[in-house]
């Protein structure tokens, strides 16, 4: 993937910039059904792939700049829009808003490279590795129980947790962010046919209820 | 389907995982003086037990991490979960490790845990599990 920090204003690639998912924006404002369920691709984020061991001293000199790492599967740290995502015991996928990218004016990957410093441990870019799917309404966890085995009910998955797991056989990270709204995170190969397999998930949600 | 439990993550379904063959097959101590055979015998020959087996597998959609299972090859029943690096826990298998290649049995790589399975019992809470083993 191409270094995102070299592309700013370089020739306009940043204008040209099309997300993994962009064909589908218009079969997905058709497939949404108001008040049911709603999917759309949400923006471009800056993504770092975060690997340190969060009980040593290099973990703590990056907690404080990430805001903190969730410290058990499901937890979400992090503060001021900075999401960081539990992926494993030492493993992060830090989530932020576009602007914070070291080539749009923020200091994020740099700031977590600074702190990690020359310690064991990994800070990577990968806002291009993952698109973002938000899905959202009373009808949206059953159409993710239709792809993923997990227990989604609020009582196992309340909002403000997120899960490694698959959803139609793809792996993405799923993270429940209020009552009714949840954040996929597949890989951009994958985001095509996801796109299309929650479409189809949602299709029966247009029509009436068959009582 | 198995559901199989994995330390860090609770119960998630076989697909989420990855196979990773027999557990407990140590690197020989001194590869350079083993002769073909042995050397074949360490990469390719594994047990093809019928009963309890210890096998390892890696969460490979979920946490990456590898652990250490007890599985029934008969009834898949799972027996046990266990960390990487430590002894198997049951002693009551009946001598599965019999016929192989390895000069040392049951140990881990590190080569120098293999006779510390008395006091552990069947169950993985008994050993030191990492952190978030409970889900």
């Amino acid at each position: 993937m191409a270094n995102t920090a070299a592309l700013n204003g370089i020739h306009g690639l940043r204008d040209i910039r099309r997300s993994p998912a962009s064909h589908l924006t218009a079969a997905m404002e058709a497939g949404s059904v108001e008040g049911t369920v709603i999917l759309e691709e949400g923006p471009f984020q800056t993504m770092v792939g975060l690997r340190v061991d969060p009980r040593s001293e290099e973990g703590a000199r990056v907690a404080a700049v990430a805001g903190s790492l969730p410290t058990r599967c499901g937890g979400v740290g992090g503060a001021d829009g900075v999401s960081v995502l539990w992926l494993g015991p030492s493993e992060f996928l830090v989530v932020a808003p576009e602007e914070a990218h070291d080539s749009l004016g923020g200091d994020l990957i740099g700031s977590l490279h600074a702190a990690l410093g020359e310690s064991p441990g990994q800070v990577v870019d990968l806002s291009a590795n993952r698109t973002t799917f938000e899905l959202s309404g009373a009808r949206a966890r059953a159409v993710l129980e239709k792809g993923c085995s997990l227990d989604l009910h609020p009582r196992a998955f309340p909002p403000g947790t997120a899960l490694n797991t698959e959803v139609g056989n793809i792996p993405v990270v799923l993270e429940k962010t209020g009552e009714e709204s949840y954040r996929l995170f597949p890989r951009a190969s994958f985001a095509d046919f996801l796109g299309r397999w929650l479409l189809d998930a949602m299709r029966e949600y247009a029509s009436p209820e068959v009582p | 389907m198995l559901l199989i439990s994995c330390p860090n993550c609770g119960s998630r379904d076989e697909t989420e995982f990855h196979y990773g063959g027999q557990a407990h097959v140590p690197y020989p101590e001194n590869p350079n003086e083993l002769n073909d055979r042995e050397w074949a015998e360490f990469l390719f020959y594994r047990d093809n037990t019928k009963g309890a087996f210890a096998e390892r597998w890696l969460h490979s959609t979920g946490c990456r991490q590898w652990f250490n299972m007890l599985r029934d090859t008969v009834t898949y029943e799972i027996q046990a979960v266990y960390p990487m690096g430590t002894a198997r826990p049951d002693a009551a298998a009946a001598a599965p490790d019999s016929g192989t290649a390895s000069t040392a049995p049951d140990s881990t790589t590190t080569g120098t845990t293999a006779p510390d399975i008395s006091g552990t019992s069947t169950t993985p809470a008994s050993t030191p599990a990492p952190e978030g083993a409970t889900t």
